[in-house]
């Protein structure tokens, strides 16, 4: 019979080196997929990983990959601490982006460093009504947020859709569903010469970093580390949980948001409905692999991104189909939600009989 | 004490359930050590032992929840032979004959009794329920142990008399010859004790084992007929009822003598809280008050007795800012409150022990320091401009710890790690170091282990001396009649008025909790006038 | 007055009904689990695998039937991953559901990719034929609104007769509900927890699957990427909204499959004034417009995403 004891207290090891193991292990699993499809195993991950780190231009790739999952990432860490499952990162990044594209597309018009801080503060500002709308509803009227955000996620893109062929239509784009373009001023300048890699990242750092000071230093962080592990006795002892659960939304939604800034100002320049890959459900894999630490989030984020771009890159030379980084991604979450387990209970295995 | 007065069968082949050299370790610590223990047939034994003896574990290694590291189990066959019952195999003491009745209820709440008392009965892979048979078994079965409880309604609607009455039946349907019951009076009026004594006794008679697992002394000496004695996992003591002396076992529970709390004299001072004519209305009586009127005044000790569900955890809420009054009022030092918020009310000297400390009074996974912080994090001691001062609270932790001989590793450990009398002290800490004019003590010492119990008395009787109000709600009537000065009764939501401790007779408490009488001793009653 | 018609034609309750029919599947499968105790959000990923995996099966020879059984055992296999996750292990349910969805999508991509690399429109097979009963179809009205469906859907209303049974008939049901509510109770009459809670997510997943196989081998009659489109999100909210009863379940299920195939002809009517997109909003904002008109008195299984350990009082 196996009993599980919890641990009093998991050493680093355990919680830096699980999530790490737990990556690793899902990327050799890849090998059983990759050996089904009848591909060189050993030739398929040497080119992941030169498509993800060969060269300048892919570490490039990789980085700019990297700037909205971190910034997902973040916004899927701070909503699992307080609990609040917020599955809507997606529908947020999009509502994100399209209030910067709203802004951003000539209808008002400065330098760059106005220009700049005008769409990110809509596109957070968009992202963070969108996450507290539901959380009002749990917490009103107790409305599952896990389902509304989810459906949520539809019913923006079909609102996108719809903006893309009515307001925000570009009249240049031959048909093509897409936005007018992001005008010269508010676009994130690129990091290097000819690269992709772009503003956005050091943006996306810089909330790794404020996020994790937030949580660990202030009051505020302190009230939502309480609400998140034990709400009965975090409202008993006065907080309010109402008021936590909404900053908390209008931090996570605000983030997710800023995620689709990014995209857009940074990466695309114009907003359509293949802006993300998805990205909001990635975040919440990217979250759970950092446990949920904002710094953590960085490094987990550059390895679900080299994942995606390493995979992609070897799916184009050798033909293996590129759902193969998805796969890989899941396989991590569900693998570091194993290892987690391990961290918090040890495994007895116990004699069927005593005596 | 008149049953103890029977003497119990005791041949050795009327011997039903043998435990022998039972060891069991958590990490650490040695929660059972080599425990041996025998029950006969139509005998009853009680367990008897403080808190943390180890008296559940035995019983769940008894029944197959845990097993045991060392030592074996043997259960009587139908030809009384003995026979090793199989560990970690809950179906196997079932079908052994071995009935448990948890205190905390193994009911399913969505299910009628007559379903809970069948399920796990049949073949669980079959196209239908056979109720029939059932109904009749049971029938018959109420009639004879007088037992009897509507069958028909959801587990969720009856008392917790009634809930105790279908857990009996669940054993007794299963044909049990051993029925062990963990703590069976602690939600019970004394005189629904006494008749769940009379129903043991008369299934006794007709031949069933029964252990009963207490930490209460006079109930046990009333019904059985041996006591084992328990204390830090060994078994300390062993005797025949009529052989047994109060004050003995006291002390074989405890180890040392039994440090007393006692109240000193003290003239009761202005009125800190008053109750008006406060009315909640939420549906169930557990969470109702209906025109409760009552006033606790400094330097004064005010009891709530009553079997829990009756309204408790509506006037705590309230007390603890966590609820408003739908109607009436409640004045503070003849203000009149508006606005009903914990964090104001914590803020405004109002100190609240919550009845459930793992749920509501500590965060697990945030440190002992952060725990003890927890409801000023927001007062300008221990923050500037939203950031933390770490060192404050730290500061503040140290003191705490060793004000109020909390154990723990230190400061920045995790408060998951305290036991249940650590997790009370430190909520002492939190709440009593701001000098509180009004202090609501909900069930401030239950489950914690003697030494715990009078720590956690003292400090609210030194609280009550510096000037302090407390509202203590109980169950434990040794409690309240030790250090109350007044004592009210509740009951479906309607509180009596309050009466002095020394006027009160036990029994009558009884039926006051039971909601057979309304009023005692108008005549004594302090605040008679402002209840009438 | 051409509302009154649209609903009164047995060709839109013909539609409401094939509209339904998946999520009568999905919703019974999240409210077995749930009434076990388990939350399982793999549906929307176990919907896309139910979907491809009788689709391929039926495409490399296996038969109708067939498809259907592979079907249900790789949603078996996916609930079966879920459960070990949520039950022995007692993780987090939303976080191991959202993981199960995303592998059991991915894997299922990745698996009709690898086996069709270079198609560019989707192979077909053939799928379940509308039934012709004799005299059942031929009866006025219903017989095309319900009997002239495939044999899928009337497998579907089965299903909710049999759960139903199951549910409230038998001792199987019995300990379900029990173990959904209080753990506890089931283990101290003997049973086990953690057998119940497995099976329980492993056939919910498995009737999941089906509603998935509903839509590439009865709907329609191919496999395309994104083709779940939320359908098993909606389940989520319907089973809240039928209150974990299968009766109200199909009820549910029906309302929705007719608001949507309402809207559909609304759209032809009105369409002009508005975007299409306002109108295929239109189902996920009435599952939300559900969960919140039964948010209050909504009554979850009191063990639902609670972990249990045995040895646990």
């Amino acid at each position: 019979m196996i009993r599980f004891e919890p641990r009093s207290n998991p050493g680093p090891f355990l919680t830096y080196g699980v999530p790490v193991i737990a990556a690793g292990i899902a990327i050799l699993l890849a090998a059983i997929p990759l050996a089904l499809a009848n591909a060189p195993i050993i030739k398929a991950y040497g080119l992941m990983i030169s498509g993800a780190f060969g060269s300048v231009f892919s570490i490039s790739e990789m980085l700019t990959r990297a700037t909205p999952l971190i910034l997902t990432g973040l916004a899927a860490a701070i909503a699992f601490r307080a609990k609040l499952w917020n599955i809507g990162a997606e529908g947020q990044l999009y509502m994100g982006a399209m209030a910067a594209v709203a802004v951003g597309a000539g209808v008002i018009d400065g330098p760059s460093w106005v220009m700049i801080p005008v769409v990110m503060i809509a596109g957070a500002l968009a992202g963070a009504l969108m996450l507290i709308g539901p959380t009002l509803m749990k917490t009103r009227l107790g409305v599952d947020e896990v389902v509304t955000t989810l459906l949520l996620n539809f019913i923006v893109l079909l609102f996108v859709q719809m903006m893309l062929e009515g307001a925000l239509k570009d009249p240049m784009s031959m048909g093509w569903p897409q936005s007018e373009p992001i005008i010269d001023s508010a676009v994130f300048p690129p990091l290097l010469e000819r690269m992709r890699v772009h503003l956005g990242l050091v943006i996306a750092l810089m909330c790794a970093i404020a996020l994790a000071i937030f949580v660990k230093r202030t009051v505020w962080g302190f009230e939502i580390r309480a609400v998140g592990e034990n709400a009965a006795a975090a409202k008993f002892s006065g907080i309010s949980v109402t008021k936590t659960m909404i900053l908390v939304a209008a931090l996570s939604g605000g983030l997710a948001g800023l995620a689709g800034v990014s995209e857009v100002a940074g990466t695309r320049g114009y907003l359509a409905t293949d802006l993300s890959p998805g990205y909001g459900y990635a975040g919440i894999v990217v979250a759970m692999l950092a446990r949920l630490s904002p710094i953590g989030v960085i490094a987990s984020a550059l390895f679900v991104a080299s994942v995606f771009v390493g995979a992609d890159s070897m799916s184009r030379a050798i033909g293996v189909s590129s759902y193969l980084a998805d796969l890989i991604v899941a396989m991590a979450l569900l693998c570091v939600l194993i290892g987690g387990f391990l961290t918090r209970f040890k495994v007895h295995f116990e004699r069927k009989s005593a005596g | 004490m008149s049953s103890a007065a029977h003497t119990s069968p005791k041949t050795s082949q009327d011997l039903l359930l043998s435990l022998a050299g039972i060891t069991k370790k958590f990490g650490p610590l040695i929660a059972n050590d080599a425990i041996d223990l025998t029950v006969h047939r139509g005998e009853i034994v009680a367990l008897l032992g403080e808190n943390g003896a180890g008296k559940t574990t035995l019983m769940n290694i008894l029944f197959g929840h845990y097993i045991a590291d060392e030592g074996t189990v043997s259960v009587a066959n139908q030809n009384g032979e003995l026979e090793l019952l199989e560990p970690g195999a809950p179906q196997a003491a079932l079908d052994a004959g071995i009935g448990m009745v948890h205190q905390h209820f193994t009911l399913a709440e969505n299910l009628t009794g007559l379903d809970n008392i069948i399920l796990g009965t049949e073949p669980i892979f079959r196209l239908r329920r056979d109720r029939t048979k059932a109904r009749a078994k049971l029938n018959d079965l109420m009639a004879r142990s007088g037992l009897s409880v509507d069958l028909d309604q959801p587990v969720h609607k009856l008392t917790v008399g009634e809930k105790q009455r279908v857990e009996i039946l669940k054993a007794l349907y299963r044909d049990a010859r051993l029925l062990v019951l963990d703590e069976p009076t602690a939600v019970l009026t004394p005189q629904e004790a006494e008749s769940m004594f009379a129903t043991l006794r008369k299934l006794a008679a007709s031949g069933l084992s029964v252990i009963i697992i207490a930490h209460k002394l006079a109930e046990v000496l009333a019904v059985s007929h041996r006591i084992a004695v328990l204390r830090g996992g060994k078994k300390v003591g062993e005797m025949t009822t009529s052989d047994a002396d109060h004050r003995s076992i006291a002390e074989l529970m405890v180890g040392h003598e039994v440090p007393v709390s006692r109240r000193t004299a003290r003239a009761p001072g202005n009125p800190v809280i008053s109750l008006i004519d406060v009315t909640i209305d939420r549906g169930d009586s557990r969470r109702s008050l209906h025109g409760v009127n009552i006033t606790a005044h400094e330097g004064e000790i005010l009891g709530i007795a009553g079997v829990s569900g009756n309204g408790q955890a509506a006037l705590a809420q309230l007390i603890a800012g966590l609820d408003k009054p739908d109607f009436g009022t409640v004045e503070i030092f003849g203000k009149k409150i508006t606005k009903f918020d914990a964090h104001q009310f914590a803020q405004n000297g109002i100190a609240r022990i919550p009845e459930d400390r793992h749920h509501d009074g500590m965060v697990g996974s945030m440190t002992v320091a952060e725990n003890i912080a927890i409801e000023d994090v927001r007062s300008p001691e221990y923050q500037k401009l939203g950031f933390l001062d770490f060192d404050a609270i730290r500061k503040r932790a140290e003191h705490a710890i060793t004000d109020y001989d909390v154990r723990c590793p230190g400061p920045d450990a995790p408060a998951r790690l305290l036991s249940g009398g650590n997790i009370q002290k430190l909520i002492l800490a939190r709440v009593l170091e701001k000098s509180p004019k009004l202090i609501l003590a909900n069930q401030p010492s239950r489950g914690l282990d003697v030494g715990a119990q009078s720590e956690v008395h003292r400090r609210l009787l030194e609280a009550r001396q510096a000037g302090a109000a407390v509202i203590l709600i109980s169950e434990d009537l040794d409690e309240l009649l030790t250090i109350s000065d007044q004592i009210a009764v509740i009951h479906a939501g309607h509180i009596t008025s309050s009466m002095a401790t020394e006027t009160i007779d036990r029994s009558e408490l009884g039926l006051m909790m039971a909601g057979q009488k309304k009023h005692a001793h108008a005549d004594t009653t302090k605040n008679a006038g402002e209840t009438a | 007055m051409e509302i009154i018609d649209i609903l009164l034609a047995a060709s839109f309750w013909e539609a409401a009904i094939r509209i339904a029919t998946p999520l009568i599947f999905g919703v019974l499968g999240a409210l077995v689990c749930e009434r076990a105790g388990v939350l399982n959000l793999g549906i929307e990923g176990i919907f896309t695998a139910g979907a491809m995996a009788g689709w391929m099966a039926v495409w490399l020879g296996a038969g109708l039937w067939g498809g259907l059984l592979v079907a249900a055992l790789a949603g078996g296999f996916f609930g079966l991953i879920h459960a070990i996750l949520t039950v022995p292990l007692g993780l987090s349910q939303h976080v191991s559901g959202i993981g199960v969805t995303l592998l059991a999508t991915s894997l299922s991509y990745f698996t009709y990719r690898t086996a069709l690399p270079d198609v560019s429109s989707p192979p077909r097979i053939t799928p379940f034929q509308p039934l012709d009963i004799p005299v059942l179809s031929d009866l006025p009205f219903i017989g095309q609104a319900l009997f002239s469906q495939t044999a899928m859907t009337i497998l579907a209303f089965v299903l909710v007769f049999v759960t139903g049974w199951v549910l409230y008939r038998t001792p199987l049901g019995l300990a379900i509900r029990a173990v959904g509510d209080n753990p506890s109770a089931v283990e101290a009459q003997g049973l086990s927890v953690y057998a119940l809670r497995i099976g329980a997510v492993v056939v919910g997943s498995a009737m999941m699957a089906l509603g998935g196989a509903f839509l590439t081998m009865s709907a329609f009659d191919a496999f395309f990427f994104g083709m779940i489109n939320g359908r098993g999100w909606v389940c989520i909210a319907l089973t809240v909204f039928a209150s974990w009863r299968p009766g109200k379940a199909l009820i549910g299920a029906l309302l929705f499959g007719a608001f949507d195939a309402f809207q559909v002809r609304l759209q032809t009517e009105v369409g002009a004034f508005l975007p299409s997109q306002v109108f295929l909003m239109m189902p996920y904002i009435l599952s939300i417009i559900a969960l919140i008109v039964v948010a209050r008195k909504a009554d979850y299984p009191k063990a639902l995403l609670v972990p249990w350990f045995k040895g646990q009082r």
